[in-house]
């Protein structure tokens, strides 16, 4: 049961990834971040519902659509922002940028960009947590492009033989970046129709719906965490924005993104807020604190320094120096 | 303990020293459990260590090494086996793109201390698939150590330096050498990465070879002492460090350098040696480098087409003979 209050902080937690993607989507256009961006607006319910069902120590692996994800674990906008805009003072000191999101000291262990390659980090993570004896559990967020690539089906089958605490999360948008993932995948429920094949549960949520993540997420967590095993969930979602960068999504139609755009996942929690009795003022400041947060955030980054060139030829190894020979 | 061990005990006893000191040293992979490995290399762990430190995978090449990347993240020191080094191909991504690139793409927040162990190279007539020597492979990609032991001793002081390290170490066991005796060690033998051995001081050409190379190289040093050639042979040992200052102190006493290595000779290690011998050793030389390597084909399977492919003692011999006549 997520009360008002619950409610309410979800909401602030997702319309401050709003706002953030927004800000990173204007930052780029206008050329103050370069390289690629990959945004989760209209994503967001799935990353703050589910993190709301888990401990502050659970371990979560992302993918390189993963601002959401890094956030909704603790990373501030100034640090993501900062990071895509190649400043010092960014998330990964700037030797990241928007694919690459982590924030490991709250166990958020990387934002990965090879198709499906950190399910088995994941896997291997929960594997730790177990022989450690720790009750933690580990999760894996990933397109649904990344359920036609072997390392999500060696990963459901290992982390099945060997029962771990790992969840799978699709983030199922219904585009493998330009095509409809329906195009290229044997069955309708990519992810979900998967498991029954590796005998783990496979559920459907409406991944816009926060309440709804949260709930299904806290269920499967508990079952992982008595010793039942991984399961799969696959949340249903839409990007706001094309794939990545200045992609104007043209090869969506016109009717499907209207359709999707009126299940905002902010727009259904302000609903459910005002149907709860939240004053509608409260809301109000939420948003506007959100607001405040991020405008503080672009002009921090923008007045941060850049990072000394030096860095270039740090962090290789674990002596912090990248020395390759004697 | 035993007057002398295999190598392929070495592998074993290596292991189970680390697994004795350190309860965060686990193992995984295809038949490592009670089959004992398909080369015999992990015999023992499994009754020692029991089954929750001696984990048997399926053929899952992604999930063995995702599943260690993930467990080295999150405090264990994972060992992974992958039972061929052609197989290597097919986690390939962990080993070029995830596991040398995490620490550096988060800006020094993730130590990922891991080691894969792979069964290497050829003259065993395996084929073109079974029989490659890919260490080469891996020096393509910064931010992975290279072991190479050729000898029972280094290969249970290297293994405890590569399990101890906080970076990630491939460990190449040569299947040629599995069967080769040699004094083990003392307890607490450690032999540092990036340190090359002179295993045969000589006056007119320095000879570096690798692994399986290292006793072929003797070979031809001893048969050429026969006709007053007098061959320092240096095993590299490690190919990353790269232990170069060796490589040129060597130089600075013969003047004259052959490099003996069972890859192709394209893309081969010798040449990364041989540019820096070009680029800070030029001065020290008397004659140019010549490189003895594999030839640029597949593996063939007859023993009368491998022995044209890998470098033979006769080959080696006849390189040797003309450079130091030069």
């Amino acid at each position: 049961m997520t009360t008002a209050d619950e409610l309410l902080a979800l909401y602030e937690q997702m319309i401050l990834i709003r706002r953030t993607e927004k800000a990173a989507h204007d930052l780029f256009m206008s050329g103050l971040v370069k390289g690629t961006t990959h945004l989760a607006a209209g994503h967001e319910a799935i990353a703050v519902g589910a993190s709301a069902a888990l401990d502050p120590d659970d371990y979560v692996f992302a993918t390189y659509r993963g601002h959401h994800h890094a956030m909704a674990r603790g990373a501030t906008p100034e640090e993501c922002l900062a990071e895509l805009m190649s400043r010092a003072t960014g998330l990964c000191r700037a030797k990241g940028g928007s694919m690459h999101l982590t924030k490991a000291a709250t166990h958020m262990l990387g934002s990965y960009a090879i198709v499906g390659a950190h399910l088995p980090m994941a896997v291997g993570a929960a594997w730790s947590a177990r022989l450690r004896g720790t009750g933690q559990l580990a999760v894996a967020f990933f397109g649904d492009g990344a359920t036609n690539i072997g390392a999500f089906h060696e990963a459901l089958n290992l982390a099945a033989v060997w029962k771990l605490p790992v969840l799978f999360v699709c983030e199922n948008n219904l585009y493998m970046e330009y095509t409809p993932i329906a195009d290229v995948t044997a069955v309708a429920r990519p992810a979900a129709d998967r498991a029954p094949a590796y005998g783990i549960p496979g559920e459907v949520v409406d991944g816009n719906d926060v309440v709804a993540v949260r709930e299904a997420v806290a269920a499967l967590a508990r079952r992982a965490r008595a010793g039942e095993g991984p399961a799969l969930l696959e949340a249903e979602t839409y990007r706001h924005f094309g794939h990545s960068r200045a992609d104007p999504a043209t090869y969506r139609p016109a009717e499907e993104v209207e359709r999707w755009l009126k299940h905002d996942p902010l727009d259904l929690a302000r609903g459910r807020l005002l149907e709860l009795g939240m004053p509608e003022e409260r809301v109000t400041a939420a948003d506007e604190r959100a607001r405040h947060v991020v405008e503080q955030a672009v002009e921090a980054a923008k007045n941060a320094p850049p990072p000394d060139p030096r860095e270039a030829l740090t962090d290789v190894w674990a002596d912090g120096g990248a020395a390759w020979r004697t | 303990m035993a007057d002398l061990i295999t190598y392929r005990e070495a592998v074993a006893e290596g292991i189970a020293r680390e697994m004795r000191r350190d309860p965060s040293v686990v193992c995984l992979g295809e038949d490592i459990g009670e089959a004992g490995g398909v080369f015999k290399t992990t015999v023992g762990l499994l009754k020692e260590f029991g089954a929750e430190r001696v984990w048997d995978t399926p053929i899952s090449e992604q999930a063995i090494v995702g599943a260690a990347m993930g467990a080295a993240m999150t405090g264990m020191r994972p060992v992974a086996e992958i039972m061929f080094s052609d197989f290597l191909a097919c986690c390939w991504d962990y080993l070029a793109n995830e596991i040398p690139k995490v620490r550096y793409m988060t800006g020094g927040q993730v130590t990922v201390p891991l080691v894969v162990r792979t069964a290497n190279g050829g003259g065993l007539g395996f084929g073109a698939q079974h029989s490659q020597a890919t260490e080469n492979w891996a020096l393509t990609v910064p931010g992975l150590k290279i072991a190479a032991p050729a000898t029972p001793a280094d290969v249970i002081g290297m293994m405890a330096a590569a399990i101890r390290s906080d970076d990630p170490v491939v460990f190449f066991e040569h299947k040629g050498l599995l069967a080769g005796k040699g004094a083990p060690p003392p307890p607490e033998h450690v032999v540092e990465l990036g340190r090359a051995a002179v295993v045969r001081e000589g006056a007119d050409v320095t000879l570096v070879a690798l692994a399986s190379m290292v006793p072929v190289a003797l070979k031809a040093a001893s048969l050429l002492s026969q006709e007053g050639i007098d061959v320092e042979v240096v095993d590299l040992r490690s190919l990353i460090p790269l232990d170069t200052a060796t490589v040129l102190a060597s130089l600075a006493k013969t003047s004259r350098l052959v490099t003996v290595e069972e890859n192709p000779y394209q893309g081969g290690w010798g040449a990364t040696l041989v540019s820096v011998v070009a680029d800070e050793g030029f001065g020290l030389l008397d004659a140019p480098v010549r490189r003895v390597a594999g030839e640029c084909v597949p593996l063939p399977f007859a023993d009368a087409l491998e022995e044209q492919v890998i470098p033979t003692v006769e080959k080696l011999v006849a390189a040797l003979r003309s450079l130091a006549a030069y």
